[in-house]
């Protein structure tokens, strides 16, 4: 990496108690790069970007931000990030707009530039319309993009973004995506976690999965896919009787076979071909799908868990 | 078919008291969540008893004695029976309507309790019996504290006490009315207020004739005047016929109270 | 000193004290009843209500003997009264103090802004409550125009330590307790309607740890022109010592709730 990282974290580790949320892991974030941290309940992401966010120490380890040290430079490096936490908390008592412009003012800017990027954000977050309403009545999708625009409104270097879009319609997603792709062609530096993988594939240029606290893997989506993945998937299901030592039928066709409750999944090279020797082994799946593997696919793998059930 | 809904309605009709009871055991298993309710709940005991020590007896030695109707009472004894009944009031009203409205609008309590058979009037005659009980115990202290420092003999103390459990029903009725007006936290203001002016204005710390005399009806009117007036013509033992009006007046706020409490609560609730 | 290792500047402070006044532009309307009119009534209520009954204390009327007490007492139940629910529901439902923490805004500048909108409000409150007794003709030197500072003193010398009580707490019932067992106690026997003089010797002594007592004296010095049971110095030296280890106590509390 020529440019120095914005992020940089060696052996982080984050413990409450005797608990350790976050186990030595070790992060470079270049300007200008969309960073994921993917992984499932309890991984320990919100921990490490609260690390990040500088609202919380670490325990152990070494952290630079922007080329400072949270523990001393905490304001500062605040006053340059942009933070959009797991769970809102949008002022209830105050406006759309002013929730805002109070945030702005928490940051120095003056009050009559508060209410141009006010004015702007809404704009760029499709809320122009609502900018009198209180925040209560606003869908879930709503305020989630208006914190978005919280995050943004002191033109930060770096936006921190905890599961931008759970709980969000497909509808609502797409247009958040939408809306984070533009901050990252305008160079903003994102750093997000998710645990939706078409999320990480659609945004990330780089991500790391996360499992117990630890690194199991990183790169981008396509290298990670590659790594730990075959470039096809054999998707048989059975129905509700399972031919007894299905396993064992199936050992042997394709690199690898992944028995899970539901179904049982066959990486292979060739998907079409894994199915043919499937059939010919004798077996009826009740259904088959070839598809493309993704990053569930290699998430599963280095887990052994499914991530969004 | 047609026959058991029929049935089903006519049985539901009728109050239980089985499904009253579970209401309000519902409260007393409330008890049990922790050290912190329970010391609010002991705790609004004192509130009464330390205005009565400040201003009965603190400032009461400033006083002196005060002439009540023909006879010169010490203020303390003047002010004791007031406190007894704002006791009965307070631990009424704060079941009734803080804690009641909580449990309508935040807690859903009683939208999970009318998913069962109990009905709306139930609730609110469950509701009211906690409050009665809990009403009572403050009152209950309260009386044994002023025979304790002899406000009042233990005789008359004792015939005060079940007008305080009338106070108690009349005040927990009009709070169960007001609980289902309710818009938000915003009004709680209001009728805290309310409830603060009541229990500054109604003879409760100097004798209405002060007042003018537009003031003075407008006193007479209201509910804890009444029943000011009822507890303490017990508790100085000067028992007259206008006590019974002053009952009559708590009756009629107790059958009113309910009847509009279920009446909304049915509206609110089974929408 | 760890405790107050938290920074204060005047930028971020007066941020979280616009934030403060941007959300009463909105609910004034709500607070008229309890800042105004309730401490007039308490007024009526006691000091011409009872007060009619009552002869000379400390060679003055009645009335004119409360009206200092009964104004350090609304600037004390206001300041307890804006420091309980307000502060921990900004922490636990709200959880704007959360927002804030993303940003430069440091805890002690969460404090100190909320400070600062608790002595607005007193001062608001003060300022109608002397227009009110002046008319009244309780107010007897002009010295009673200190009244305002002597507020400012009791209020933050119990807003500081009430705020720092609601961040360490985490349900409200607690502040039930608080009303009952020291606003409500302080109020009645803190030297407001009654000498302290008058107390129990035993108990005398608590109504003196009380900050109310010591601004009920100061103001009730300035209105009547007389001296105090105490030095001047000793009773704003008393508010001033409280109000600094209340701070210190808030910022610390402030900072260990919004650590992890
Ligand atoms: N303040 C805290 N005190 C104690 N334990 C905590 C605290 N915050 C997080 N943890 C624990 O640390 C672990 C990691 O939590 P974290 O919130 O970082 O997970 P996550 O990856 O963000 O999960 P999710 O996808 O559910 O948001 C969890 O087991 C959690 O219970
Ligand atoms: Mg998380």
């Amino acid at each position: 990496m020529s440019e120095q990282p914005l992020i940089r974290a060696r052996g982080l580790v984050k413990r409450f108690g005797d608990f350790t949320a976050v186990d030595g892991i070790d992060i470079d974030v270049a300007p200008g790069e969309a960073f994921g941290f993917l992984g499932p309940n309890g991984a320990g992401k919100s921990s490490t970007m609260r690390m990040i966010g500088c609202v919380s120490l670490p325990t152990a380890g070494e952290l630079r931000i922007l080329g400072m040290d949270p523990a001393r430079e905490g304001a500062a490096i605040r006053g340059r990030l942009g933070v959009c936490p797991q769970l809102d908390n949008l002022d209830p008592d105050l406006n759309v707009r002013e929730n805002l412009t109070t945030y702005a003012r928490y940051f120095g800017i003056s009050r009559p530039e508060a209410r141009r990027r006010a004015r702007e954000l809404l704009e760029f977050v499709q809320l122009a319309d609502r900018a009198g309403s209180k925040v209560e009545p606003l869908s879930g999708g709503m305020k989630r993009r208006l914190t978005i625009a919280r995050a943004m409104v002191n033109d930060p270097d770096i936006v921190l973004l905890d599961e931008p879009t759970t709980g969000l319609d497909p509808q609502a997603r797409h247009l958040l995506w939408e809306r984070l792709f533009q901050l990252k062609r305008r160079g903003t530096t994102l750093v997000l976690t998710t645990h939706y993988m078409d999320e990480a594939e659609q945004l990330c240029d780089r991500l790391v999965v996360m499992d117990g606290g630890r690194i199991v893997a990183q790169g981008s989506p396509r290298s990670l896919i590659a790594a730990h993945s075959t470039p096809e998937v054999v998707e048989l299901r059975f129905g509700d009787e399972r031919p007894a030592g299905l396993a064992g039928k199936l050992a042997g066709i394709g690199e690898r076979v992944d028995p899970l409750p539901d179904r049982v999944l066959v990486y292979a090279a060739d998907g079409d071909a894994a199915t043919a020797e499937v059939h010919r082994r004798g077996l009826t799946p009740s259904s088959v799908l070839v598809r493309r593997s993704t990053l569930e696919d290699v998430f599963l793998h280095l887990t052994g868990r499914t991530l969004v059930d | 078919m047609v026959t058991t809904m029929i049935a089903a309605r006519v049985a539901s009709d009728r109050l239980s008291p089985a499904r009253i009871g579970a209401v309000m055991g519902r409260n007393v298993g409330a008890l049990r969540s922790g050290p912190a309710y329970w010391l609010v709940l002991v705790s609004g005991f004192f509130e009464p008893l330390l205005y009565l020590l400040s201003i009965g007896v603190g400032v009461g030695a400033l006083v002196g004695d005060l002439p009540v109707g023909g006879r010169t009472l010490p203020y303390a004894t003047f002010v004791a029976p007031a406190m007894l009944a704002v006791s009965a009031m307070s631990g009424a009203l704060s079941e009734t309507t803080y804690n009641f409205f909580f449990k309508m609008k935040y807690m859903k309590t009683f939208d999970a309790i009318l998913a069962t058979p109990v009905r709306p009037f139930e609730i609110a005659l469950g509701e009211l019996g906690w409050a009665m009980v809990r009403g009572s115990v403050y009152t209950g202290a309260f009386v044994i504290v002023m025979i304790a420092l002899g406000l009042a003999t233990p005789l008359w103390a004792l015939a005060a006490f079940p007008a305080t459990m009338l106070v108690g029903l009349a005040f927990g009725s009009l709070g169960m009315a007001i609980s289902t007006l309710m818009r938000g936290w915003q009004d709680f203001d209001l009728l805290a207020s309310g409830q603060f002016a009541l229990f500054l204005f109604s003879g409760t710390f100097s004798p209405v004739a002060d007042y003018p005399l537009p003031v003075r009806v407008l006193v007479e009117a209201t509910p804890l005047y009444q029943s000011v007036e009822l507890v303490r013509g017990l508790a100085i033992g000067d028992p007259g016929w206008s006590l019974l009006a002053h009952a009559a007046y708590l009756v009629a706020m107790v059958a009113a109270g309910l009847l509009f409490a279920a009446r909304r609560l049915e509206r609110v609730l089974c929408v | 000193m760890a405790v107050l290792a938290t920074r204060v500047t005047s930028r971020s402070t007066l941020a979280v004290l616009e934030r403060a006044l941007t959300l009463y532009r909105r609910l004034w309307r709500t607070s008229v009843l309890s800042s105004f009119v309730l401490p007039v009534m308490f007024l009526v209520s006691i000091g011409v209500g009872v007060g009619g009954h009552v002869g000379q204390v400390g060679g003055t009327d009645y009335l004119s003997w409360i009206v200092p007490g009964v104004l350090a007492s609304t600037a004390f139940q206001m300041a307890v009264g804006e420091c309980t629910y307000p502060v921990l529901g900004d922490f636990k439902w709200v959880r704007a103090y959360h927002a804030m923490r993303a940003t430069p805004v440091e805890p002690g500048d969460m404090v100190c802004g909320w400070l600062l909108y608790i002595l607005i409000r007193v001062e608001i409150s003060v300022a109608v409550f002397l227009v009110i007794t002046a008319s009244f003709g309780t107010l007897h030197s002009p010295l009673a125009l200190l009244t305002p500072l002597v507020c400012a003193l009791v209020a933050l010398a119990v807003a500081a330590p009430t705020m720092a009580f609601a961040a360490s707490v985490d349900q409200d019932s607690y502040f039930a307790l608080l009303f009952r067992f020291v606003l409500i106690p302080s109020t009645l026997f803190g030297g407001v309607f009654f000498p302290v003089d008058r107390l129990p010797a035993l108990i005398r002594p608590l109504a003196w740890l009380s900050p109310l007592w010591h601004g009920a004296e100061l103001n009730r010095a300035a209105t009547l022109g007389t001296a105090p049971p105490w030095p001047v110095a000793a009773h704003a030296g008393y508010l001033l010592v409280f109000a600094g280890a209340g701070i210190a106590w808030a910022f610390h509390a402030f900072r260990k709730r919004l650590q992890d």
